[in-house]
């Protein structure tokens, strides 16, 4: 298709562009439709770029890709060390990490030293990344630069000078970013308290620092975290001293990349990549509109082309204006949905927070602030869509004959052959996905299935229902003319309202199979959590002294039945991160404790320190199972261990292993040992947990069983806040769909109806069929929606959240969801076909007479 | 069979009110063909359609076959046109989504009149036997007239109403629609009033009328007229 010259491709714009003066609805069916689509997937994506610009702060912020020189996992290292490796020649910078509860929320501490730090060590905070320069550093503004200078760059004079003596001295400061301090309820100055009691050093805002961190002087951080005379790892400043290369490895220490963020990316990367999915369906949806929209305007116009070829316009010429006309169209929608995008990202970004901080611990930003590649990629993909949208009417335009024929188009012989092209698609659509997941596998294989299962599905939608009405059209000649005909009349309908239908049936399906699968989630989720919470009392003390203290004192409480202290470490196991939890051998474990699968004896080898109980998601990840061994590191070298059981542990994006408490200690002696579970007569919680919480200097975390619940509830439901709201908001889309659809065909509704009224059908009656024939399409699609749906949930069940998540979950379905869905699909078309029904009930006889002499 | 007494109608116009009709009477007796013809725009189809029940006039009165049109509801109206009335239209308006018996049958099964072996019988008068399963977009446009024609004919009306019937056909084959179309309605004792712009169709009936500027005025014949019918009483204005 070769360039058009300017005239004649101006002269045919401006010829098209009459038509949408003439049809504002329809106009704006179209732009809406692509706005709509813009919106649901540059929302999507302004959050995936958010959350993972937030990962790759947090992962800056520990100097992401700095080596570190660390003790054996869940092991600290004591200042000595560092003196040593000073005095031997390694240039190395201390560093303390670690989480504090401080006003209800936990916050990651980060404890640097600000002199002898390596550049790239926390260099959001000090200075806006680079390190490489400290003269805009250390303004005492916002950017709460403390002194300008870490490592490479010494302490400036000035306000910079006395940031970095504020730094460093008692009281110290804690830098955190605006929207942490924001969301704490905290102002600059103001000074937070750990848990325990412990004050923090006073807090500044910190552009540069990383969501949910206070970064702070590695002093005033120990004391903090109650890692007083320890060290988290050793940041390396400068090359390695050969003469004592090995002095490390014979410290018992190593060397190793710092992984901060990359966990992040990882553990999250399934989560995104649902949310992508989503909104990739959303957008489809939105689609439907526009395509319906162009398609139709495309056949109104084709007379209007037919003359401009015989007025001399190329046949190319004709395409390309279509195609600029599309683009245009994709622009303005396109600005519009990115505005519509970012109002929605920032509608569901505290959801999608609060998820991401619940399922992962992850902290985001509270402020979005998507770039120009976000922009760009928004119009990118409203082009695209426009183009998708317009393609059939480009491809026929620059094909159509000069001579192309007036009459009007054989709809029957054009709907037998549309058909077998959708037939042939959904086959193709449906084997194209097996295929796929067969290739592919894990996620993108699932999404690959779904897909190919989706688009079969609304592909071969349109000849169901027209094989449903035409046994209908059948049955419907015994009830009599009128009933004969709006059955024969929906058959004819069919194929303007097709697309619509396919996006009602598309997000009927999405909504079943979401919706069966969060509920279905939800109810073995509660019932989990009634087995799991097996103790009335759940606390955490600030330190290990304390622990050790209120452990005493709790044992000495007659309501107190058993206390059962929890040690926990941190370590990683091939690449993930894993928590590795010991419990005492207690008859509360041994008959409560739900386990999904188990060898013979599992919990006596568990008690023995021989074997393991690893989480299901562990156990995917590195494809453990029933007898296999595993190696734990461990301060005192590996650990092996038998792994006996597996168990459920929904919620929780980290693998865990469950060992004997006793035998966790012998190998992990400086494992946290602050978590303990209380058994209690109910009747005595509320009175022992206020005791709790009044005990010791400082004011230990303590929740009894019913809030813990709740909370975990409350979670649950905020975790999937953010996939209800897309499918609702698919859902509104698809009945915009079919609203837009209904209204467009509405004056082509009134040349069918109006021969009938003429022929002496009361125009009640033919309001009433026209009103039936939609409702019954609607339901016609919810019922083929069910076996989508359920489909679309096993998907999920069985692949996506496998893969996702790490947790297969059982299969459930809910008729009543269906039912419920089904009234509100009925519901939608009932209003946009009696919006629609307005232009025959409520046109006046003389104008439907003109229908008789108007050429249809 | 028809009795039409001082219409009026009067359409709203960017400039000034237009005078579709101004005093319209004429009588037309069962069995009766009669010619309506004028200029584009003369008020032709209006008058058909208030016949027809399918739009109001602001005055006069409509009595079809006994019963008066004028007044009635739009449901009691659709009534009285299902059961007496025929309609045949230039664009024919046949009903795409129906076949040719379908189409056909159509309006005598909407009156509960249906009569299998009269709409049989007229399947082969029209010459359309063997095409009954086939829907209009797979039949001739002289097909389709017929179609059309045996639509308005197949649940025996008292008035059969034509807005040029014969208007997208050439010479011969309108020539042979309304040979159709007259014996048809002959037969059935049906009264005929069609609009058309042909002098040399409109000589092929009983009568003509000449409707201009909003009125209406007994014209020459200027042909075989088949019976002499009442005549048309032009007025107002």
């Amino acid at each position: 298709m070769s360039a058009p010259a300017l005239a004649p491709l101006l002269a045919a714009l401006g010829a098209l562009a009459s038509h949408w003066r003439r049809r504002p609805g329809q106009l704006a069916a179209l732009l809406g439709g692509l706005a709509a689509a813009t919106a649901l997937w540059s929302g999507i994506q302004a959050l995936n770029a958010h959350a993972r610009a937030s990962y790759d702060a947090a992962a800056r912020e520990l100097g992401g890709g700095a080596r570190l020189v660390a003790a054996a996992p869940g092991a600290t290292i004591d200042e000595g060390v560092f003196a040593a490796l000073r005095r031997a020649g390694w240039s190395v910078s201390p560093v303390v990490e670690g989480a504090v509860r401080a006003n209800g929320a936990t916050l990651r501490v980060i404890g640097i030293d600000p002199v002898s730090a390596p550049a790239g060590l926390a260099p959001g905070v000090f200075g806006g990344g680079s390190g490489d320069d400290g003269g805009d550093a250390g303004d005492g503004g916002d950017g709460g630069a403390p002194g300008g200078g870490h490592g490479s760059r010494a302490p400036g004079e000035g306000d910079a000078a006395r940031d970095l003596a504020a730094f460093i001295t008692p009281p110290g400061l804690a830098l955190a970013a605006p929207e942490t301090l924001a969301a704490l309820g905290l102002s600059p100055g103001a000074r937070p308290r750990a848990q325990g009691g412990r004050p923090l050093p006073p807090v500044r805002p910190a552009a540069g620092a990383p969501p949910g961190a206070l970064v702070m002087d590695v002093g005033m951080a120990q004391a903090a975290l109650g890692l007083e005379g320890r060290l988290s790892a050793l940041a390396l400043a400068g090359p390695v001293p050969p003469a004592a290369a090995d002095l490390p490895a014979r410290l018992g220490l190593s060397m190793r990349e710092a992984p901060a963020g990359a966990d992040l990316a990882r553990l999250t990367a399934s989560f995104h990549m649902n949310l992508d999915a989503f909104a990739l369906l959303a957008f489809l949806v939105g689609l439907f509109i526009a395509r319906a929209a162009a398609g139709l305007a495309f056949e109104q116009r084709r007379p209007l082309l037919r003359t401009m070829r015989a007025c001399g316009l190329a046949a190319s010429t004709a395409a390309w204006a279509l195609a600029i006309e599309a683009l245009g169209a994709a622009l303005v929608a396109g600005l519009a949905g990115l505005a519509g995008g970012r109002a929605l990202a920032r509608a569901l970004l505290p959801d999608l927070a609060e998820s991401l901080n619940a399922l992962y611990g992850a902290q985001l930003g509270a402020e979005l602030a998507p770039g120009p590649a976000w922009w760009a990629g928004g119009l990118a993909m409203s082009c695209a869509g426009a183009l998708a949208a317009a393609l059939g009417g480009v491809w026929s335009a620059a094909r159509m004959p000069a001579l192309d024929s007036a009459r009007p188009t054989a709809w029957r012989r054009a709907q037998r052959r549309r058909t077998r092209l959708q037939l042939a698609g959904a086959a193709g659509a449906g084997l194209a996905g097996a295929a796929a997941f067969g290739a592919l596998g894990g996620l993108a294989g699932g999404f690959a299935l779904l897909a190919g299962a989706m688009l079969s599905a609304a592909l071969a939608l349109p000849a169901a229902l027209d094989l449903a009405l035409a046994l209908a059209e059948r049955a419907a000649r015994r009830l009599g003319a009128l009933a004969h005909w709006a059955a024969a009349d929906a058959r004819q309908q069919l194929p303007g309202l097709a697309l619509a239908l396919m996006a009602l049936l598309l997000a009927l399906g999405a909504n079943i199979g979401v919706g069966a699968m969060t509920e279905g989630f939800r109810r073995t989720f509660e019932d989990w959590l009634e087995q799991r919470l097996t103790a009335e009392l759940y606390v955490r003390a600030g330190d290990p002294a304390e622990a050790d203290a209120l452990a005493a004192w709790l044992a000495a409480r007659p309501e107190a039945a058993a206390v059962l202290r929890e040690s926990e470490a941190r370590l990683r196991i091939g690449g993930w991160p894993v928590a590795l939890r010991g419990a005492p051998d207690h008859p509360t474990y041994r008959e409560r404790w739900p386990l999904l699968s188990a060898e013979p004896g599992a919990r006596d080898a568990i008690a023995a320190g021989r074997g393991a109980a690893a989480s299901e998601q562990l156990a995917r990840r590195l494809g453990l199972g029933l007898g296999d061994e595993l190696s734990v590191p461990t301060p005192r070298g590996p650990w092996r261990l038998r792994i006996v059981a597996l168990f459920a542990d929904y919620g929780a994006a980290e693998g865990k292993l469950r060992v004997n408490d006793a035998a966790m200690a012998a190998h992990f002696p400086a494992a946290d040992r602050t978590r303990m579970a209380v058994r209690a007569d109910p009747a005595a919680v509320p009175a022992l947990a206020a005791a709790v919480a009044a005990h010791g200097p400082g004011a230990p975390q303590v929740i009894d069983r019913a809030a813990l619940k709740a909370r975990s509830l409350r979670i649950f439901e905020r975790t999937f806040a953010v996939t209800a709201a897309l499918n609702a908001l698919t859902f509104a889309v698809a009945g915009a769909a079919l609203f837009a659809a209904l209204a467009t065909l509405a004056r082509a509704r009134l040349a069918q109806s109006a021969p009938v009224w003429a022929m002496g059908a009361p125009r009640r009656a033919l309001v009433r069929l026209d009103l039936a024939k939609t409702v019954a399409l609607a339901l016609g699609t919810s019922a083929l929606a069910v076996p989508l749906g359920v489909a679309t949930t096993w998907i999920l069940v069985a692949v996506v959240n496998v893969e996702a998540f790490g947790w297969r979950l059982p299969m459930h379905v809910f008729p009543g969801q269906w039912l419920r869905l089904a009234a509100l699909a009925g519901l939608t078309a009932a209003a946009a076909s009696l919006a629609a029904s307005r232009a025959l009930s409520r046109t006046p006889p003389a104008t439907l007479a003109k229908v008789f002499a108007d050429e249809r | 069979m028809l009795s039409v007494t001082d219409l009026r109608k009067t359409y709203p116009a960017p400039d000034r009110p237009v005078e579709a009709l101004r005093g319209a009477s004429l009588e037309i007796g069962a069995g009766e063909a009669v010619a309506l013809t004028g200029e584009s725009g003369s008020g032709k189809s209006t008058l058909l359609h208030i016949i027809a029940g399918l739009d109001e006039a602001d005055s006069g009165s409509v009595r079809v076959d006994g019963r008066e049109m004028s007044g009635l509801r739009d449901g009691a109206r659709a009534r009285l046109r299902r059961a007496r009335i025929g309609l045949v239209f230039q664009q024919l308006n046949l009903i795409p989504s129906l076949n040719v018996w379908d189409n056909l049958t159509f309006q005598a099964r909407l009156a509960g009149r249906e009569d299998r072996a009269f709409a049989r019988a007229l399947l082969g008068r029209l010459r359309l036997e063997g095409l009954e399963r086939r829907y209009p977009e797979e039949l001739s446009g002289g097909q389709q007239q017929r179609v059309a024609i045996g639509r308005a004919l197949a649940h025996r009306p008292a008035l059969v109403l034509a807005d040029e019937p014969t208007g997208s056909l050439d010479e011969a084959a309108a020539d042979r629609a309304l040979d159709l179309l007259l014996e048809l309605t002959r037969d059935a004792g049906a009264a005929l009033l069609m609009a058309t712009h042909s002098l040399r169709l409109a000589a092929r009936l009983d009568r003509r009328l000449h409707l201009s500027g909003g009125v209406l005025r007994e014209a020459a014949c200027g042909g075989a007229g088949r019976a002499a019918g009442m005549s048309a009483a032009g007025g107002g204005g």
